[in-house]
């Protein structure tokens, strides 16, 4: 299933940009991301972000600029990229009125995994979770926290290269957010890539890399350790607001 | 396709576990039915009618008791001359017949001359114009009615629906009213829902095409939509005893078309909204009230403005109605209503093209 497998990277963008009228939302970004690694895609609200993400997924038209994603161009095989990819979006967005066995059948089933090992495949995850007691109960009764790992697995339920999460930790605990990133690492050390944005900066000392987008470009880009070396911070949060003070759109 | 099926059974499953619609979907055309059918109605019943009779004599005598009789007449009793206003403020009666002194003179000369002056006078109480409007035809027909018989004047038949139900009438309304509400505002609804929960973005990421997500969608809300054509049909038939007389197949061929351009319209609003309530407004504000206004369902088009008369011909419900008017009262050849199916059918492809553009417009 992996595509590609010569490339040392998953991720290659070049000069990607993206104009809405004479609003440049996405200005000549360029980065790569490697197989496995955890890459936190992080900016203000407005900065970019999003727009640059859908570009990735196969969901928007890049204006101008290359990058291939899986081994795929972003510009010409939007629809092969959205085989090899997982999406999980900063709502858990899953059905409410399906089980949770429902919920990961009928997305594995939009990915073209089979029956038997779609099955067999949910049934491990959920066993793994300790989770397999509440298959048949309706998503809409779980916590939060249970929902966002949920939408997690069901999200790489297709076996994918790369993950894409959008704020996935938005209005759930510390604990929670702590063994949310557990299963993030699990996940990175089966060789999938994750690409993650978040608002927290503390998370983004979880990742293996991170660039930081300021009014659509990519202003930094190392890894936590070295990020702080170079702006002579001690978190990432400080880095952060050294980037970010001279932003001229979002809050 | 197999993802395609997965995705109806994932519909079919969202209607089925939100039973309060699914009750409200398949009831609301039956409760609709039962209640213009037996308990609404523009017929107009029991009209008090008391009379003024200043000398009485036989004939006088035999007009008055064929009032009494009447079953759409109740008979208020004989009062004087002076309390017909008071019968009439204090709505002890809708009408007043008022004999002339010289009632059986004036008969006997429009007898003889099929001439003279008038030999009885109706007042009513119009304050309710359809009360007073109905009122006046009874009283003229059961009164006058011999007389304009003998003077061989006008003859009537009520053909289709001799009896004047109202229901006759209704039946199509309703039935372009219900497949609006459960196929355009249902399916817009369920549309948008996916949209605010983010849902949709998950499936748009997915290697599934935008098209098939929406064509599973309408699916389900067409299958039911069927159910309910049955159920008006039948209790149409079979409770309101409309005849439906050998077209059944131009009926359904006719509401399966405008099934279609309801979905099409549902499919058109959910583009257009981006919550649920936005889309219940819509679908209310720019579908149901010109239905109910505008596509003769109530109000008959030739009575309305003539600015608006143009404006109902754009309300594809008036066709529909209008087709199925045609079909289930007068019983008409398929060849009859060949104009409105042809426009329904243009109306259906326009707004099924306009929707899926603006559909794939608003991915990019």
């Amino acid at each position: 299933m992996r595509a590609n497998d010569t490339t040392q990277y998953i991720i290659e963008v070049n000069e990607l940009t993206k104009q809405f009228g004479t609003f440049t939302a996405v200005d000549h970004i360029s980065f790569n991301v490697k197989r496995g690694e955890i890459f936190g895609f992080l900016g203000a609200n407005g900065a970019g972000k999003t727009t640059a993400m859908r570009m990735l997924c196969g969901l928007s038209y890049p204006t101008s600029g290359s990058g291939t994603v899986a081994g795929f161009d972003v510009v010409k095989e939007g629809e092969k990229i959205k085989r090899h990819i997982g999406y999980m979006s900063q709502r858990f967005s899953l059905y409410d009125d399906l089980t949770v066995m429902e919920n990961m059948e009928l997305f594995g089933g939009i990915y073209g995994v089979k029956s038997k090992p779609l099955r067999d495949r949910a049934t491990s995850m959920l066993e793994r979770l300790n989770f397999l007691g509440e298959k048949d109960t309706l998503v809409g009764s779980l916590p939060l926290g249970w929902k966002q790992k949920l939408a997690f697995v069901v999200a790489t339920i297709h076996q994918p290269d790369i993950v894409f999460l959008d704020e996935p930790t938005g209005g759930v605990d510390p604990i929670t957010r702590r063994q949310f990133w557990e299963m993030i690492y699990e996940a990175s050390s089966q060789s999938t890539t994750i690409f993650v944005t978040t608002h927290y900066m503390d998370e983004a000392e979880y990742c293996h890399r991170v660039s930081m987008m300021v009014d659509g470009k990519i202003k930094a880009l190392d890894s936590p350790q070295n990020l702080k070396r170079q702006f002579e911070a001690t978190s990432m949060d400080e880095v952060f607001r050294t980037l970010a003070r001279g932003a001229q759109r979002g809050d | 396709m197999r993802g395609f099926i997965k995705f109806v059974k994932k519909e079919t499953l969202h209607i089925l576990r939100d039973s309060r619609t699914m009750l409200i979907a398949l009831l609301m055309p039956v409760v609709q039915i039962l209640l213009f059918g037996f308990a609404i109605s523009t017929e107009v019943n029991n009209v008090n009618v008391a009379v003024v009779v200043p000398k009485w004599s036989e004939d006088i005598r035999q007009s008055v008791n064929k009032l009494a009789a009447n079953p759409y007449i109740t008979y208020k009793g004989a009062i004087a001359e002076h309390d017909i206003d008071r019968f009439l403020r204090s709505g002890q009666a809708d009408a007043i017949v008022f004999f002339a002194h010289d009632y059986d003179n004036i008969i006997q000369q429009w007898k003889t001359n099929a001439a003279g002056k008038p030999s009885m006078q109706f007042i009513m109480d119009a304050s309710n114009t359809n009360v007073a409007q109905a009122g006046a035809g009874y009283l003229g027909n059961i009164l006058a009615g011999e007389l304009q018989q003998s003077a061989n004047l006008v003859e009537t038949h009520m053909l289709f629906n001799p009896q004047m139900k109202s229901a006759f009438n209704f039946v199509p309304g309703i039935m372009g009213m219900v497949f609006i509400l459960i196929c355009a505002i249902l399916t817009s609804v369920s549309i948008v829902r996916e949209k605010e929960t983010g849902t949709m973005d998950v499936l748009l990421v997915s290697p599934v095409r935008p098209l098939s997500i929406i064509l599973a969608k309408l699916v389900p809300y067409f299958a039911l939509s069927c159910i309910n054509l049955a159920s008006i049909l039948l209790l149409a038939h079979y409770m309101l005893e409309i005849p439906l007389t050998g077209n059944l197949g131009s009926i359904i061929i006719v509401s399966l078309v405008y099934l279609v351009l309801s979905l099409s319209l549902g499919l058109l609003v959910s583009t257009v909204a981006k919550t649920q309530v936005v889309a219940l407004l819509v679908s209310a504000a720019v579908m149901l009230m010109p239905i109910v206004m505008l596509s003769g369902m109530m109000f008959p088009i030739e009575n309305m403005p003539a600015v608006l008369q143009p404006v109902s011909a754009i309300v594809p419900a008036r066709w529909y109605i209008e087709a199925m008017r045609k079909l289930m009262i007068q019983g008409a050849p398929f060849g009859l209503i060949m104009k409105d199916f042809i426009i329904l059918v243009f109306m259906t492809l326009g707004l099924l093209a306009i929707a899926l553009k603006n559909f794939k417009d608003k991915l990019q």
